[in-house]
């Protein structure tokens, strides 16, 4: 695809340089790009189309999140999109399938496999196809059918059947799957663009007259959030700590107070004093672990801590773009990144203390500025997401409704 | 508060904000950069001669890279690269890079702008002026410039100006820096520099970056004061060298063609000129990274910096060049490519960088360093404080501490790098060889000087502090860079297989002194004090308290704070050195290297070293002489024949032969006694060795004249000797007439 190329890289550039910042605009961004991959992409005469623009797609995601490791989101999107190939795909040739039952039947090549299930009609084939994106649930268990060598059969048998038998048809097919999964892209866009809306609807339910919230720094779905619950004439008040060092709890505070709600400045370092007279603790994340930790804005652990130790429950909202399909391992270093010095201190002021030319050479004075913490799944009490309230354990559940297993490690395949 | 309303106004009359940085720049014309690449100084030679320094990687990058990456988030569209020297290499680059045409939304266009003839800024802008190619405001950086910072700021800052005031023709971007005694010129080995603003409108009126150390004040003249109410003197400014300029600048530029430096000349030629009436002003950097690498010293701290991610996003594990893998951030800033070999008992220190596919053996130490890409390193080798670029092989054992190592370079086993050393491209360091302190080696012999033959150029500007001449015979060696200098320098090794593949440069154009300020090893603790110390004396004025180094003064200095400690040392060091040279095995070549090298590592004089060798060569003979008087002289006698080449070497000035007669003096008078009654035997003996001259005896007799009685014993009891010089050399007149 050399047209969406300097797209691309364009944006490759935009990430690598950290000039898009925030899971909402990094995804909706990577969608978009990602959409105009599939547009741009040409379908070849190859038999297996959605297996090309799986590796198209795959292609630019991997650039994509080399580009920005820790933008989790990119990762998250390209995974989605894949998905959404597959199950396109394979409702495509459920349908194909239905039409021409009789044609893949009286195929010889493949009569011995089809043998094994003949009673296996097209239409329930591609129904399995779709648990079988899916982690093995339990229903799938107790049916006892073996899930993924068939699909791996079928899924080859058919598209060779579509190449020798319908080649007239292909061609209407494959644009179809192709339209099919722009339209699938556009749903993404669209979900990810209104994700504050269904988290919002659930402000009513959690947050009671009269209570207490704290919330640190600032993210935009908690503002959405505490902002419906204002509109539906609740009457809290908000504790927000600054999060410091970049201080985005100021700006929140003064959004919430130009809507009206009592809102009170804290340090972070009081929040352990003051959550004793909290009620709930409200937080964004930046992405949410297979394992049901939380990647956040950096603070957010000893919030945690806190609200464990006073047992108040401590709640996270984020939109479905944020529920990242890996687990985490040594977070704290590898899903973090370390910022410039410069928001915690003056360069001016403390650049005698970097004076490498009179301490031996090694500098005395190191200062690290981490963006991100991460909380363990046993500090969360509760998680929001646009498809409701789920407890931790429940996270790698809802993220096989997202992803398809073979998708975690996004890497175009040496083969085809 | 400022800053608000400038920007509030910009936004009425742009584009609709979309908070992204480009509403500024969208409008006609395009933002412009001039990007020099070449500093036109010497200050990174002998490396400059095959790579131009503004490709010299930078933490794994090449310099130019973090100052295009800069312009382009910056929202420069154009950007015009000036290349002169060595311009084939940065145009491949720009190419290779991708930088070089590539054009559309979001992207900068670089293009090359190449002439040969150039020998400074001025001329530079003088050929983009010709080609025509800036049309509006254009920011004019050279490609050693590392910042981070937000444009838009000052941009608009100098917009809004412009309007007002079309004779403000530049912004000067400045960065506030602690104002601590010593910061300014330890941190970055640059000039002090005293600049007057207008506290109100942030107008430059006076600019001084040569504050010279020897005079302890600054002139501003009367009119500045005059004209200006309120006027602020700030010596706790760093320059950033990122100017925003109006297209004007270039036409001054070529109406006054001796414009060559952009500070000395263009800056403070626009202060003085009040004909035309041009205003510069100023930005101050309130957030954000800023620096310009000069020299060694300002390349250490710039990479340190950048380590500890003051640069951020431009940091390793961000933004590396486009073709290297990936180097990932591990705890306490050690940056670790994925593909590195390192041994389980290596120890990476803190604040290091390790290179895609660089292998690091067993009990490795790496601290506080930077290795390139495809290094190997063996066993039990120590890196401390210092640049290992691409390639390098390092066997084991070696130890190489706050020096620069080229890409190629090779270190035999048990090479010893001390600190300062900047090791060029493929140079070779044999077997448990040391490189002392402070040494350039290149492949590439070090050119001469354009007014001066060869000859001249050993014993130039550094008069008398000069290390040339024992090195020319090592030059004389090799006169083909392919030509393996077998040099044994070290001191350990009997073997013989060893030396330096290269030529060592001697100090041209920096000087002894300035060796300590500008390189990379970390200012030596008795310099240190001494600029305390220099600091202290004068805390009155205000601004020259930071101005305390007296380069030009080094010799003087010297000899205030070398204690007889110090001087001492050097001399038991200078006597062991000539005793393995005694021992066999190490002729004389390498000895006078050795010497040199000692010399440069306690920053003394020839004239210490030709006192130290003589002393050592007296003590020699005094050694292998038993007893009586007789063998005494005869052996003095043939150990002042043996070795007068060596002594010759350090006896170039009649000041040198002073010394060694005043330490033949002090011999007698204190340590070695048993010489006091040969003196007047073996001065006529010196005289004939060519050791010293008549003229230096005799201006030793005419000093003691007035002196002490008991320092007149010598020259009483040479009497004879130096009367009949005397004679001879009135004869010698006479002949003449």
């Amino acid at each position: 695809m050399p047209d969406v190329q300097p797209l691309v890289s364009d944006f490759v550039l935009k990430l690598k340089r950290r000039k898009v910042e925030g899971s909402h605009a990094v995804a909706r961004q990577t969608a978009e790009l990602l959409r105009s991959v599939v547009s741009q992409h040409r379908m070849g005469s190859s038999a297996n189309q959605a297996a090309a623009l799986a590796d198209a797609v795959r292609a630019v995601g991997e650039q994509l999140i080399a580009a920005n490791p820790i933008e989790l989101a990119v990762g998250n999107i390209v995974r989605r999109v894949l998905h959404i190939i597959k199950e396109e795909d394979i409702s495509s040739t459920a349908v194909g399938i239905e039409g021409l039952s009789v044609t893949v039947d009286s195929d010889g090549e493949y009569d011995s496999e089809h043998d094994d299930r003949p009673a296996l009609s097209a239409a329930v084939l591609a129904a399995h196809a779709r648990n079988a994106l899916r982690a093995p649930s339990l229903q799938t268990l107790l049916e006892d059918i073996p899930v993924s060598p068939a699909i791996s059969r079928t899924a080859s048998s058919t598209g060779d059947s579509d190449g020798k038998s319908k080649s007239a048809g292909d061609k209407s097919s494959t644009r179809k799957l192709k339209h099919d999964v722009i339209a699938a892209i556009g749903d993404l866009i669209d979900e990810i663009d209104s994700c504050y809306e269904p988290i919002s609807e659930q402000a009513v339910e959690l947050i009671h007259q009269n209570e207490v919230i704290l919330t640190l720094g600032r993210s935009r779905t908690v503002k959405e959030f505490l902002y419906a619950a204002k509109e539906k004439k609740r009457s809290f008040r908000v504790f927000v700590a600054e999060g410091a060092p970049r201080y985005q709890g100021h700006v929140l505070a003064k959004e919430l107070v130009e809507k009206g709600v009592q809102t009170t400045v804290i340090t972070d370092s009081a929040v352990f004093a003051m959550i004793s007279r909290v009620n709930m603790v409200i937080v964004g994340a930046h992405a949410i672990m297979a394992n049901g930790g939380v990647i956040a804005p950096v603070g957010m652990n000893m919030v945690a801590l806190a609200a464990q130790r006073h047992a108040v429950p401590f709640v996270v909202v984020a939109g479905s773009h944020k529920l990242c399909p890996l687990y985490p391992h040594n977070p704290e270093v590898l899903l973090n990144e370390l910022k410039s010095p410069s928001d915690l201190l003056d360069f001016g002021e403390f650049s005698d203390c970097m004076n490498f030319s009179t301490q031996d050479g090694s500098p005395l004075l190191n200062v690290v500025n981490p963006t991100f913490d991460y909380v363990p799944p046993k500090l969360v009490s509760l998680f929001i997401t646009d498809t409701g309230g789920h407890s931790p354990s429940y996270m790698y559940r809802l993220i096989a409704e997202y992803y398809s297993a073979d998708d975690l490690v996004v890497r175009r395949k040496a083969t085809s | 508060m400022s800053h608000k309303k400038s920007r509030g106004r910009g936004g009425g009359g742009g584009a609709a904000a979309s908070g992204d940085g480009h509403e500024d720049l969208a409008r006609p014309p395009p933002l412009q950069a001039v990007l020099l690449a070449d500093s036109f100084t010497l200050k990174f030679r002998p490396i400059t001669l095959e790579r131009p320094k503004v490709l010299l990687p930078l933490v794994h990058m090449p310099m130019i890279e973090y100052t295009l990456t800069w312009l382009e988030s910056a929202g420069v569209e154009d950007a015009f690269v000036f290349c002169c020297a060595h311009s084939h290499q940065v145009k491949e680059y720009l190419e290779k890079a991708g930088w070089a045409g590539k054009s559309g939304p979001g992207s900068m266009a670089v293009t090359a702008v190449e002439s040969h003839d150039a020998i400074s800024a001025g001329d530079a802008l003088r050929v983009i002026y010709d080609r025509g190619v800036i049309h509006g405001d254009f920011v004019l950086i050279s490609g050693d410039t590392v910042s981070n910072m937000s444009l838009k700021d000052a941009l608009q800052e100098h917009m809004d100006r412009k309007k007002k005031d079309p004779l403000a023709v530049m912004t000067m971007v400045i960065k506030h820096s602690k104002p601590s005694i010593l910061t300014h010129q330890t941190r970055l080995g640059n000039d002090e520099i005293v600049m007057a603003i207008d506290p109100e409108t942030k107008e430059l009126l006076y600019y001084e970056d040569r504050a010279d150390n020897s005079h302890l004040y600054i002139t501003i003249d009367k009119d500045i004061l005059n004209n200006n109410p309120t006027l602020q003197l700030h010596n706790d400014m760093e320059d950033c060298y990122i100017d925003i300029c109006s297209p004007e600048v270039l036409s001054l530029f070529t109406d006054n063609f001796d414009y060559q430096h952009l500070r000395r000349h263009f800056v403070k030629g626009l202060l003085v000129d009040d004909i035309m009436g041009y205003k510069i002003y100023t930005h101050e950097l309130r957030s954000g990274y800023a620096a310009r690498i000069d020299n060694f010293r300002s390349y250490d701290t710039v990479s340190k910096d950048v380590i500890q991610r003051w640069t951020y996003p431009m940091v390793p594990d961000v933004i590396s060049s486009r073709d290297c893998s990936e180097s990932r951030l591990h705890r306490q800033g050690v940056y670790k490519a994925s593909d590195v070999t390192l041994s389980p008992s290596a120890q990476i220190g803190a604040n290091s960088v390790v290179g895609s596919v660089t292998s690091i053996g067993d009990h490795c130490k790496v601290l506080n360093s930077v290795i390139g890409e495809g290094c190997k390193i063996g066993k039990n080798v120590l890196i401390n404080g210092s640049f290992i670029w691409d390639n390098v092989i390092i066997e084991d054992g070696c130890k190489v501490s706050n020096s620069l190592v080229c890409d190629g370079v090779h270190l035999r086993a048990g090479a010893i790098v001390e600190p300062g050393c900047v090791l060029s491209f493929k140079v070779e360091v044999g077997k448990n060889v040391v490189v002392p302190a402070h040494s350039k080696v290149s492949l590439l012999p070090q050119p001469s000087n354009e007014d001066s033959d060869e000859e001249l150029e050993y014993a130039d500007t550094n008069s008398g502090i000069t290390d040339s001449p024992p090195f020319s015979s090592m030059r004389s060696n090799g006169d083909q860079s392919t030509v393996p200098l077998e040099e044994d320098e070290s001191g350990t090794s009997e073997t013989g297989t060893c030396g330096v593949v290269g030529y060592i440069w001697t100090s041209v154009d920096t000087g002894i002194v300035e060796e300590w300020r500008q390189s990379i090893a970390p200012i030596p603790k008795e310099k240190l004090e001494e600029l305390l110390h220099a600091v202290s004396d004068d805390d009155g004025s205000e601004d020259e308290s930071n101005n305390p180094t007296l380069p030009d003064k080094d010799d003087s200095s010297d000899s205030v704070v070398e204690d007889d400690d110090h001087i001492s040392k050097f001399e038991k060091e200078v006597e062991e050195t000539f005793q393995r040279a005694l021992g066999g095995g190490v002729n004389r070549d390498n000895l006078i290297l050795e010497i040199n090298g000692l010399r440069l590592a306690y920053s003394l004089q020839h004239a210490d070293c030709a006192g130290a060798v003589f002393y050592s060569v007296m003590k020699s003979a005094l050694v292998a002489a038993q007893s009586t008087n007789d063998t005494l002289l005869k052996t003095t006698a043939d150990a002042l024949g043996k070795w007068k080449d060596l002594l010759r070497n350090y006896t170039k000035t009649v000041d040198e032969e002073m010394e060694i007669l005043l330490k033949f003096e002090e011999m007698c008078q204190e340590t070695t006694k048993e010489f006091s009654l040969l003196f007047p035997k073996i001065l006529p003996y010196l005289y004939d060795t060519e050791v010293v001259s008549e003229d230096a005896i005799l201006r030793w007799a005419e000093e003691k004249e007035h002196a002490d009685e008991s320092d007149k014993v010598f020259v009483k009891q040479s009497e004879g000797f130096i009367k009949w010089l005397k004679e001879a050399e009135e004869e010698d007149d006479e002949e003449e007439e």
